[in-house]
C-alpha cells in the first residue's frame, strides 16, 4: 500500500467553513439558552415530573454517549485487530468519538438538577453506584482516546500505538457496559432489571457509533473535495449490516425472555401493543425505520454501490437508535411500578397505577439538539486544525 | 494555518499540552481541597445505633377520605403545593387498593419505607442519599446533585425532585430547588427526643391511631410488641430489603 498522507480538512471557501461554524454556535447558544432556562425556572417548565424524572436530555445524552464509544470501533478494528483498510480512518474515528461523547456529557451534566455542583460528582465517589463509576469511565476515556490519538499522529509515540489501542478497546466496552447497567441495575422497574441490557448498550453502541461515523465520513469527504473509495465504504455498510442485525438480535432475545415471564408480561403488552406513542415508536421507529430499512438497503443487490443508499441507511439506524433510547428510557418510566402485586390501585395521592403522560418540551429539545451541535462542531474544529483525514482515500 | 510541512509543529503541541495541563489541576485543585476540609461522617451524628427507627401501618384504620397525616407532614416539613401535581413534592401519599381476586378493598399509607439496604443509597453517585445508623434514610441537600438515579432505583416512589424555587421553609427540614428529598421519618423530632413523627401525632389527634413510629431494635417499644404479636408484611417483600415501615391487615 502506498504511504498515507494526512492533511487539515478545509471545507471549500473559508466562507462556507465559518459559516457552517457560526450555525453550529448558534444552535449551541440556544442549547445552552434553554438550559439556563430551564435551571433557572426550575424543571417544572420541562414535560419533566416526580413520575418521568428522565426526559428527553437524557434520551439526547445516553444516545451520543453510547455512539461515542461506537465511534471508535474503527480506531480499534485498524490498531488493535489490525484491518489495513481502516487504519487511515483511525484518527477520525477517535476525533469523532471525543467529540460525541463532550457533546452526551455536555446535555447530561447541564440536564442535572445543580448543575454547579458538578464538583461534588468528581470528588465525592459511592464506589458502589454504576453513575460514579461512569463519571470515571467518561472522564478516562478522554484521556485514554487523546492518548490513543495522539499515538496515531506523532511519529515518534507511534511504538505505543498498540498498547494504548489495547487500552481505549477494553475502556470502550467498559464505558458502555457501564452506560447499560445503568439500566441493568434498577431493580424495581420491570422494564430494566436485565443484565442483557449491558451487553444490549455494547451492541447498540457499535450500531449508532458506525453510523454517526459513515455519514459524517462521507459528508467530509464531499465537503472537502477529496477521493472516497467504494471498496472502503463497502466495508463499512458491511459491518453497519452485522450490527444492525445484532442489535435486531439483542432485542430479540431481550423481549422473548420477558415474554416468558409472566411477571413482566405488563411492561410486554404496554410496549408491543398498546402503549400509544411507545409502541408505535417501537415498531415503527426502532423496528421499520431502525432495523429493517437499512437492512434492506444495505443487503438489496439494487443498491450495492450506491452511496446515497449507505448515507440513507446510516442515517436511519442513527434515527431508528434514537427511538429505541427513547422507548428503553421514557417508556420504561411510564408503565407504572408494580407496588402491590394482585391488587388494583382504586385510588392513589401520586399517581400508582397509572401509566405516565410525557410531552418534551422544546427547551429539552434544544439542549438535546446543541450537545449534538457541540460533537460536530468539536469535530469541524478538531479536523482543520489537526491532521485527521487522509488527503485521499481512493482504493 | 500556513505550515503545511509534514513535520510536526513542537511549539504549538508544547502550548496544547501545557493548556491541558493547566486546565486539569484547575478542574481538580478546589475539589481535592473541599474533599479534605469535609468531615464525611458528620451525617450520622446524634444518632445511635442502638436504634433503629420504624413506622406500623394498620391499613384497616386508616380512614376513607381522611388527609390528616398528609396534611401534617405538610405542614411539618414546609410542603406546600404549586397547582402542579404531577411535579409537587410527595413525601407521604395515601393509596387505596383493590383485589383483583376477591375485591376486598384496603386503604394505607406510602412513604419512604426506610429500608436496611435502601437502592437509592446503592445508585446515589455522591453519596447523597444515606442511611442514618438508627436506619433513617435521608438525602444530604448539600451534596445532592439532582440527577434524580435515586428516584428511578426506589421501589415505592417515595422521593419528590423539586421542580420549582422555594420560599418560606420550614426550619424543621432545609429543601432546595434541583434536589431530590423524602420522608425523614420526623429526623428533627427524633434528635430532639420527641418520639411522634407528625403524621402518627395527626392520625392520633383524628381518633384512627393507624400509625405507629417507634424503635424495632428495642423488645419493649409498643411497635416491636405489636410486630412480634401479629401477621404485618413488607410492602414488595420480594426484594429482601428489610423496611423499617411494615403494613398489617393488608
Amino acid at each position: 500500500m502506498s504511504k498515507m498522507y494526512y492533511r487539515e480538512l478545509y471545507c471549500g471557501t473559508p466562507a462556507r467553513y465559518w459559516s457552517g461554524l457560526a450555525l453550529l454556535g448558534v444552535i449551541i447558544a440556544i442549547g445552552l439558552g434553554a438550559a439556563y432556562y430551564m435551571e433557572h425556572n426550575g424543571h417544572w417548565v420541562t414535560g419533566m415530573s416526580n413520575q418521568i424524572v428522565w426526559g428527553l436530555p437524557h434520551v439526547f445524552a445516553i444516545f451520543l454517549i453510547v455512539a461515542a464509544s461506537g465511534a471508535l470501533n474503527v480506531a480499534s478494528i485498524g490498531s488493535v485487530f489490525g484491518g489495513p483498510l481502516y487504519k487511515p480512518l483511525g484518527r477520525y474515528s477517535g476525533l469523532l468519538a471525543i467529540g460525541l461523547l463532550a457533546g452526551g456529557l455536555m446535555v447530561l451534566v447541564l440536564d442535572l438538577g445543580r448543575p454547579d455542583r458538578l464538583i461534588v460528582a468528581m470528588t465525592e465517589y459511592n464506589f458502589k453506584s454504576i453513575f460514579a463509576w461512569n463519571v470515571i469511565l467518561y472522564t478516562g476515556f478522554f484521556v485514554i482516546v487523546g492518548l490513543y490519538l495522539w499515538t496515531m499522529i506523532d511519529r515518534s509515540v507511534n511504538k505505543y500505538n498498540r498498547t494504548v489501542g489495547f487500552a481505549a478497546f477494553f475502556w470502550r466496552i467498559a464505558l458502555t457496559t457501564g452506560t447499560g447497567s445503568i439500566f441493568g441495575f434498577l431493580v424495581a422497574r420491570e422494564a430494566y432489571d436485565a443484565a442483557i441490557m449491558a451487553p444490549m448498550f455494547v451492541i447498540m453502541s457499535f450500531s449508532y457509533g458506525l453510523a454517526f461515523f459513515i455519514i459524517t465520513l462521507i459528508a467530509a469527504y464531499i465537503w472537502g473535495d477529496r477521493e472516497l473509495g467504494d471498496f472502503r465504504l463497502t466495508k463499512l455498510k458491511n459491518l453497519l449490516g452485522v450490527f444492525v442485525g445484532a442489535v435486531f438480535y439483542f432485542t430479540l432475545a431481550y423481549n422473548l425472555t420477558n415474554l416468558y415471564i409472566t411477571q413482566h408480561h405488563g411492561i410486554e403488552r404496554f410496549i408491543l401493543l398498546d402503549g400509544g406513542v411507545y409502541t408505535q415508536m417501537f415498531w415503527i421507529g426502532q423496528i421499520f425505520i431502525g432495523s429493517i430499512i437499512p437492512l434492506f438497503l444495505i443487503y438489496s443487490p439494487a443498491f450495492e454501490k450506491s452511496r446515497w443508499a449507505i448515507a440513507a441507511a446510516s442515517v436511519a439506524v442513527l434515527i431508528g437508535g434514537f427511538f429505541q433510547i427513547y422507548v428503553i428510557v421514557i417508556g420504561g418510566q411510564a408503565y407504572p411500578m408494580n407496588l402491590f402485586p394482585g391488587k388494583e390501585v382504586v385510588e392513589s395521592g401520586f399517581y400508582d397505577g397509572q401509566v405516565m403522560s410525557y410531552v418534551p418540551t422544546l427547551p429539552e429539545a434544544a439542549l438535546g439538539v446543541a450537545g449534538i451541535a457541540v460533537a460536530l462542531t468539536m469535530v469541524a474544529v478538531g479536523a482543520r486544525v489537526f491532521k485527521v483525514f487522509p488527503e485521499t482515500l481512493e482504493d | 494555518m500556513s505550515n503545511k510541512s509534514d513535520q510536526p509543529n513542537m511549539d504549538r503541541r508544547k502550548m496544547i499540552g501545557g493548556a491541558i495541563a493547566a486546565t486539569g489541576a484547575m478542574t481538580i485543585a478546589p475539589g481535592v481541597i473541599l474533599h479534605a476540609a469535609s468531615v464525611s461522617d458528620e451525617a450520622s451524628a446524634g444518632a445511635d445505633a442502638k436504634h433503629r427507627w420504624g413506622m406500623l401501618i394498620d391499613s384497616k384504620k386508616c380512614a376513607d377520605g381522611c388527609s390528616a397525616c398528609v396534611d401534617a407532614c405538610n405542614t411539618e416539613h414546609g410542603l406546600e403545593g404549586h397547582g402542579r401535581p404531577a411535579t409537587d413534592a410527595v413525601w407521604i401519599r395515601p393509596v387505596k387498593l383493590k383485589d383483583k381476586q376477591t375485591g376486598r378493598e384496603n386503604r394505607l399509607v406510602m412513604m419512604c419505607q426506610h429500608c436496611e439496604h435502601p437502592p437509592c443509597v446503592d445508585v446515589c453517585p455522591t453519596n447523597a442519599s444515606f442511611k442514618r445508623v438508627d436506619g433513617i434514610v435521608l438525602v444530604d441537600r448539600h451534596r445532592c446533585i439532582g440527577c434524580r438515579y435515586c428516584m428511578m432505583a426506589c421501589p415505592y416512589k417515595a422521593r419528590s425532585f423539586i421542580h420549582e424555587a422555594l420560599t418560606e421553609q420550614s426550619v424543621n427540614a432545609p429543601r432546595g430547588k434541583g434536589c431530590v428529598e423524602s420522608c425523614t421519618l420526623c429526623v428533627h423530632r427524633v434528635d430532639d427526643g420527641v418520639m411522634q413523627t407528625a403524621c402518627q401525632e395527626a392520625c392520633t389527634n383524628e381518633g384512627h391511631d393507624a400509625i405507629l413510629f417507634g424503635d424495632l431494635n428495642d423488645p419493649n417499644s409498643e411497635i416491636s410488641k405489636t410486630l412480634k404479636s401479629t401477621n404485618s408484611v413488607q410492602i414488595r417483600a420480594d426484594l429482601e430489603l428489610n423496611t423499617g415501615v411494615r403494613y398489617l391487615n393488608l
